[in-house]
């Protein structure tokens, strides 16, 4: 086969990719307030965005919301896969059948059903009810990261552990706590990185009293073009790259 | 197996683990099944007596045609990634190893970064004024802007967008597990190239075509932002519909049904996505 032609059509997939986010980059720089035609380098629409206290606000919101709903889906889906990679119990087949099942479920099922949920029992929308639901969508993608790692684990070494007399905690402690922590890294950047990016469940499940970041961008881009939109993206593009060179750079450097 | 001083972490996990999806995953799913079957209510949003009529309102042929035309969209937006992403997943396979994680990152990037931010981002290039039609009129080759905006095209522009990775990444890992051997031996045994496409390639990388459409048809019609964003009062999808009808129009017992519907189109792909792999299965043993 000729190489050219294959290296032609990704290059080219690669570029349509890669066009409308290079120019929200550019459009975020730019001086004019029409938003399509270019009026001069400006940092305006940066400022604009600091000194909107209700953005600034909604910032803070997401990534307290973020941080948390990574943290408790880690632990949870870390104990999890645990359970799934080394303990017999009835209905294993049941836990991973219902954990696919949310990682497939369009996520429109999953927040009507949750805020189905929160009416019934009487859960103000707000802060709880979007921690409870993130926690659930990203519950699969950390039991997934960290079930492949286990997968690839040498099973003598938390056998060694329990003839030397370790409790099936302490094993877990000091044994298999330190093999997984890359995967809990990358399961832990990956919540923390759907939690920031969920438009769908939030709208759903959020209420005024907890105003997060999607949702805010959201009731500014339904309506017409605004500029500070691009600059937020910008800032969110920049965040989200970081945060994913990290997960790769630990992923990549613990294989070594 | 396990001595009684090792019982208390094993419970106290399991219990965990079950509670958090017993409570949050079952318990919910159940009460949209049963909000299905009851009667709307203005004030405590349902009400008894049990009765089929949502289901039967999904016929109404105002809503039926918005399904349609929502079924439509979604199916042209997985044929679209469909025809991008099996060349893209083949031409990625052959590429050296190292270019490949490159690649792959690369793919992701995008999944990564915010998707109203990006959908927005579409907007800045198909508006009447934007970059799109500003480039074709400056080049001559129109000379009036095209309505790109608003449009069923600019929907499933803005779907292909967001969901091509997801068609693209299960593809990719059955190329991966092609085996060159499988190929050569259909060469030798006298196929030419489009007879061991159709009859080697094509069954081997079905699997990895059909999670592909369950990763990308259902999210294609659940993804109502993007019709608010590019697509205008006329071509919503069924996630639109079901918002609508739980947020706006309080409406629990229809948006309830149509999310069911949802929930069996997917049941349907998973089943014939685990059939096609257990054949797969079955032959290569």
């Amino acid at each position: 086969m000729t190489r050219w032609l294959p290296r032609t059509y990704l290059t080219l997939v690669y570029i349509l990719l890669y066009v409308p986010i290079v120019v929200l980059v550019v459009f975020s720089f730019n001086e004019s307030r029409t938003g399509y035609a270019w009026g001069g380098l400006s940092l305006r629409w940066y400022e604009a965005l600091f000194n909107n206290r209700a953005m600034v606000n909604a910032m803070w919101n997401s990534l307290w919301l973020a941080l948390s709903a990574a943290t408790i889906s880690t632990v949870i889906g870390a104990l999890t896969a645990l359970a799934l990679h080394r303990y017999r119990f009835r209905g294993k087949k049941l836990l991973n059948g219902m954990l696919f099942v949310v990682m497939m479920s369009p996520e429109i099922v999953l927040a009507i059903s949750l805020l189905a949920l929160f009416l019934l029992v009487g859960l103000q929308l707000g802060y709880v009810s979007l921690l409870l639901a993130h926690v659930t969508f990203c519950l699969p993608f950390v039991v997934i990261t960290v079930m492949a790692r286990l997968s690839g684990f040498d099973e003598s070494l938390p056998e060694a552990a329990r003839d030397l007399g370790a409790s099936d905690f302490t094993m877990t402690r000091t044994v298999l706590i330190p093999v997984i922590m890359p995967a809990l890294l990358a399961g832990w950047l990956l919540g923390f990185t759907l939690s920031l990016d969920d438009v769908v469940v939030s709208t759903f499940v959020g209420g005024p009293s907890y105003e997060i970041l999607p949702l805010r961008i959201y009731s500014m881009v339904r309506v017409g073009l605004k500029p500070e939109v691009n600059a937020l993206g910008t800032l969110l593009l920049v965040f989200s790259l970081v945060m994913l060179m990290l997960s790769q750079w630990i992923l990549i450097r613990s294989k070594r | 197996m396990h001595s009684v001083m090792q019982q208390p972490f094993k419970t106290a996990v399991l219990i965990l683990v079950w509670g958090w999806l017993l409570f949050l995953v079952l318990a919910p799913n159940l009460l949209v099944v049963g909000a299905s079957v009851m009667t709307r209510d203005p004030v405590s949003f349902l009400s008894l007596p049990l009765n089929l009529d949502a289901y039967r309102q999904l016929f109404d042929p105002l809503y039926l045609e918005v399904f349609l035309h929502s079924l439509y969209m979604a199916a042209m937006t997985t044929l679209v990634c469909l025809l991008i992403g099996y060349p893209f997943a083949w031409a990625l396979s052959k590429v050296g190893k190292q270019r490949q994680l490159i690649l792959i990152f690369l793919l992701i990037v995008p999944f990564w970064t915010n998707s109203l931010v990006r959908t927005y981002a579409l907007k800045l290039i198909l508006a009447t004024n934007g970059l799109l039609n500003s480039a074709l009129m400056s080049i001559g080759l129109i000379d009036e802007p095209l309505q790109l905006l608003y449009t069923e095209g600019a929907v499933i522009i803005g779907l292909v967008y967001l969901l091509l990775p997801f068609m693209i990444l299960p593809l990719y890992s059955v190329f991966e597990d092609l085996k060159q051997e499988l190929l050569l031996a259909s060469h030798d045994l006298g196929a030419g190239r489009l007879s061991t496409f159709i009859h080697v390639i094509v069954p081997l990388t079905l699997p990895g075509v059909l999670a592909g459409v369950m990763l990308v048809l259902l999210p294609a019609m659940g993804l109502f932002f993007v019709p608010d964003i590019l697509g205008g009062s006329r071509n919503l999808l069924v996630g639109n519909v079901i918002k609508n009808q739980f947020l706006d129009a309080r409406n629990w017992p229809f948006g309830a049904a149509a999310s069911i519907v949802l929930t069996v189109t997917m049941a349907f792909l998973m089943f014939a996505h685990r059939l096609s792999k257990r054949r797969i299965g079955e032959e290569g043993a």
